[in-house]
């Protein structure tokens, strides 16, 4: 039994696909990549697959993971390219490779995101920024399945900066853009929890929807604020010691197919 | 009119509704072609929700059909949700193709498919949020040619004012001689205005026209005759006939959606026609003479269909499935080549007998065996006859034991109310088949688990059927007779609880009723409607009778007719009706002879094993049944490991 774990997109406009609707669209490209899924057992068997942590309906990723279990060898590189050929564009595998250890949810600490704010100011962007970091807690509300639920959104947020780009768009119309860190607790804090809590702080009130991207998912270094890339150990495992089963399809990983991704921020 | 993407301004509206990914496109095996790389272009729209219109095999069909053609382009629109359509006439989004994301305005040709008239407030809903006059004759050289096809338009007549024309039939190849004509007319540099190109259209003597043609009316309301008011448009329009079916293997490249819809499978369609002759059934008749896919044409399009697709499932699609020359060694051939692969095979539509159990054991090899449906549509022997469905008790009973015994522990039953001289008892009876259905199951399983849903709809009758001129049961009458039903189940002490008693109400069909046999004078009724907030009316949650009737009350009376005029009424040989000049190839005396066979409760064979009973179509049309078998088999596919 072969693991191997996946590193995708939702990029443009499937970003609007839902974490279930990427279930029913992955599944079918697996069977028309003809990947030899594992199935599990019972009335209605399911292929294999373990996902960690999907980001909310309508925001973009650069960096969703999930894990298959396959009943034959696959080299990861060929099965990616095969897998991206039978996904819609936009949904796009952009790493793979042969899983050596366990507990990649584990790894999956914090996400960066970044957060596009279409006609407000970087200034007022970053007023907002500061005084929503000079708080102790910031309580937000937002709806749940049983009801209104007040949380602190402050905690979970790693780190929070306006990014000096040449982020005021060329037509003239302000264009802040925020890159924020955020630990996975429960209850989850996700990016509009944090909008909300901007508004909340500051006052900002965005004219148009927020362009929400996740840029990575990983490891939490507390003291830089930054993420590392979750596949880093299954890949330094599998140029370490080749693994007997099949060494040469594991070997081939490319080393560096991925480079590491880190939330560095304004670097 | 400009077709640049209305994309980036509808972009963001879709954070603030429900489902936006319905609003996206990107569909695997979907199609955007450079918009300069085409001289025709067309804007299919199934005229409901995304969920239901993008699996409609029609509309899958025409959009390959069209997109395969060089300098052709089709591209894909849906009924927006409410919430949507608010937010598009604030921000003044029009309506949009969801693969370009263009407005529909810039098309050429706007075809609309209707299987069901419950659409015709969403057609109006999409024209004016392009930006296009709800009445055809108020539109310009800017706005598309807007057609109609699919079954409902056999009668386009309650939406004659709305529409530029109407194909009635096969679309495949009339789609391609439309484009042709639209091709010259545009090149030519649109000589004569939109009046030309119709004229050209409606010389072919298979596009409708309806502004060709005029309607008198006499004093009691009825029509006195349908007349062209122009030389050189035919007096009937006839329908169009694809006649090999293994020429068009489409959908080859089936588009799969990210958003959930109402049908996830890959669906082949196995023969078009049904010759069972149910006097019920419109689709039986209009889509006559019965054309099969052959066995391997089948094999072909299901192994291509799969690896285009990924889906896990293959629906083998007709109007009786069960009925195609080979279906014993089509539905072996496939399970045998894809047991290994997880993929489920469904054979909607089979009719009730024994045979159809061994095919649905073969299809559920190593699956499931919950539920099994069967259509008797008539509660007692004596309707059956009137309806000139087949089959007996004693086979139903027979057909249920064999299922019961080969391990299924569900039968679904679907009935009609309101059939043409039922009465109390006739529907009373459907109690009775249901508590033997379960007794049998019982005996034979030696269970008491066994269930049995009776699933009711309400009858209405259609046009070019035999039924076109029977009266139809009054909501009131149908919702009596059926709470009647309902209590005698209930009050089965021994039974009751096993019976599942599925119906909702009657005035929804009443509604249909009206749009299915209207004239001309019904379109002030939709557009009243669809002014008064009319959408998706085919929804229980968005339909309302009240405002189909206020606004029935508002228009028709000064026209000297009103619902029940349209509905309850029983029509008489001589009557003139409004869809006569559309010919499905079917004698209207023929119709109604059987709808005299069925008033005397006289049955009519299926001409596939009969000898011809003169339905008019073959010889009209100038063809054949096809049929086989080929007497050909499926092989094993070949493994590449």
């Amino acid at each position: 039994m072969q693991r191997i774990r996946l590193r995708y997109t939702k990029r443009g406009r499937l970003r609007f696909t839902s974490h279930r609707d990427f279930q029913r669209a992955f599944e079918r490209a697996l069977r028309r990549a003809e990947v030899p899924m594992a199935y599990s057992a019972g009335f209605t068997p399911h292929p294999k697959v373990s996902y960690a942590n999907a980001a909310p309906t309508g925001t973009g990723s650069e960096a969703e993971y999930l894990e298959i279990q396959l009943t034959a060898r696959r080299d990861p590189a060929p099965l990616r390219e095969l897998l991206n050929a039978s996904l819609p564009d936009g949904l796009d595998v952009t790493d793979a490779v042969e899983a050596h250890t366990s507990g990649l949810a584990d790894r999956l600490q914090a996400s960066v995101w970044e957060i596009r704010l279409d006609g407000v100011g970087t200034e007022t962007a970053e007023r907002a920024v500061a005084a929503f970091l000079a708080a102790e807690e910031v309580q937000v509300e937002r709806r749940t399945k049983n009801g209104m639920r007040a949380f602190d959104t402050r905690a979970a947020v790693a780190r929070l900066e306006t990014v000096r780009s040449e982020s005021d768009r060329p037509d003239g119309n302000a264009c802040a853009i925020l890159r924020l860190v955020v630990r996975h607790l429960t209850p989850a804090v996700r990016p509009d929890d944090v909008l909300s809590g901007l508004r909340a702080t500051a006052d900002l009130a965005p004219p148009v929807p927020a362009a929400v991207t996740r840029l990575a998912q990983g490891l939490l270094d507390e003291e830089s604020g930054t993420v590392t890339d979750p596949l880093a150990p299954d890949r330094d495992a599998a140029t370490a010691a080749p693994s007997t089963a099949a060494g040469l399809s594991a070997a081939k990983v490319p080393s560096g197919a991925s480079p590491a991704v880190s939330g560095e921020g304004t670097a | 009119m400009s077709a640049e993407s209305v994309f980036p301004q509808l972009e963001a509206l879709l954070p603030h509704v429900q489902k936006p990914i319905q609003y996206v496109g990107g569909e695997l095996n979907s199609t955007v072609k450079p918009w300069e790389s085409c001289d025709v272009r067309w804007s299919l729209m199934y005229p409901d929700a995304y969920e239901v219109g993008l699996p409609n095999q029609g509309v899958m069909i025409l959009y390959e059909v069209l997109n395969e053609r060089e300098g052709v382009l089709a591209e894909r629109t849906y009924s927006v949700w409410p919430d949507l359509e608010a937010l598009m006439r604030e921000h003044h989004v029009p309506q949009f193709t969801v693969d370009g994301h263009r407005p529909v305005r810039a098309f050429d040709v706007f075809g609309l498919s209707f299987s069901t008239e419950l659409g015709y407030t969403n057609m109006l809903t999409a024209l004016d949020l392009a930006g296009i006059p709800l009445l055809a004759a108020d539109r310009t050289l800017d706005d598309p040619i807007v057609l109609a096809g699919g079954h409902a338009a056999f009668n386009p007549e309650p939406i004659a004012d709305f529409l530029d024309c109407a194909v009635v039939g096969d679309g495949e190849q009339a789609v391609l001689e439309i484009t042709d004509i639209v091709r010259a007319w545009k090149a030519e540099g649109r000589p004569g205005g939109r009046d030309e190109l119709l004229f050209r259209l409606a010389k072919t003597g298979g596009v409708y026209v309806p502004k060709f043609y005029d309607v008198e009316y006499l004093a009691d309301g009825r029509i006195a005759r349908v007349v062209p008011n122009r030389s050189g448009v035919p007096w009937r329009v006839s329908k169009h006939t694809v006649m090999d079916l293994d020429e068009w293997p489409y959908p080859k490249q089936p588009l799969v959606p990210l958003a959930e819809t109402v049908h996830e499978r890959m669906s082949v369609e196995i023969f078009r026609g049904c010759t069972r002759g149910c006097r019920f059934c419109q689709a039986g008749m209009i889509t006559r003479p019965v054309r099969e896919r052959s066995i391997t044409g089948i094999g072909e399009m299901v192994e291509k269909g799969l690896k285009a697709t990924g889906f896990e499932e293959v629906g083998l699609l007709s109007l009786s499935s069960a009925d195609h020359t080979e279906i014993g060694d089509v539905a072996k051939g496939l399970a045998d080549r894809y047991e290994e692969d997880k993929i489920g095979l469904s054979l909607p539509s089979t009719r009730v007998d024994a045979f159809n159990i061994d095919l649905a054991n073969e299809l559920t090899r190593n699956g499931r065996r919950s539920g099994l449906t069967f259509a008797p549509e008539g509660g007692s022997e004596r309707i059956r006859k009137v309806i000139n469905k087949m089959v007996s008790e004693e086979d139903l009973i027979r057909t249920v034991s064999t299922a019961y015994g080969n391990g299924w522990r569900q039968v679904k039953l679907y009935f009609m109310c309101g059939l043409p001289t039922e009465t109390d008892e006739d529907v009373l009876q459907i109690g009775d088949m249901a508590v033997n259905v379960i007794a049998e199951g019982r005996k034979v399983s030696g269970q008491n688990d066994i269930r049995c849903t009776v699933s009711i709809g309400g009858f209405v009758p259609k046009p070019h059927t035999p039924f076109q001129w029977a009266p139809q049961l009054s909501a009131e009458e149908t919702d009596a007779r059926l709470t009647k039903l309902r209590d005698k189940i209930r009050g089965d002490k021994k039974y009751g609880r096993s019976i599942g008693f599925r119906y909702h109400d009657g005035k929804p069909g009443i509604v249909e009723g009206l749009l299915s046999r209207g004239d001309r004078r019904v379109g002030a009724v939709i557009r009243a409607v669809y002014e008064g907030g009319g959408r998706f009316d085919g929804w229980r949650e968005h339909f309302s009778y009240d405002r189909w009737m206020k606004a029935a009350e508002e228009t028709l009376p000064a026209q000297g007719v009103d619902v029940a005029w349209y509905t309850t009424r029983e029509r008489t040989y001589e009557e003139v009706l409004p869809w006569d000049h559309l010919d499905s190839g079917l004698d209207k005396d023929w119709l109604w002879e059987d709808w005299q066979d069925a008033l005397d409760e006289t049955e009519v064979e299926d001409c596939r094993w009969t000898p011809c009973f003169d339905c008019g179509v073959c010889p009209q049309l100038d063809l054949d049944i096809q049929i086989g078998p080929t007497g050909k088999k499926l092989l094993p596919l070949t493994v590449v490991k």
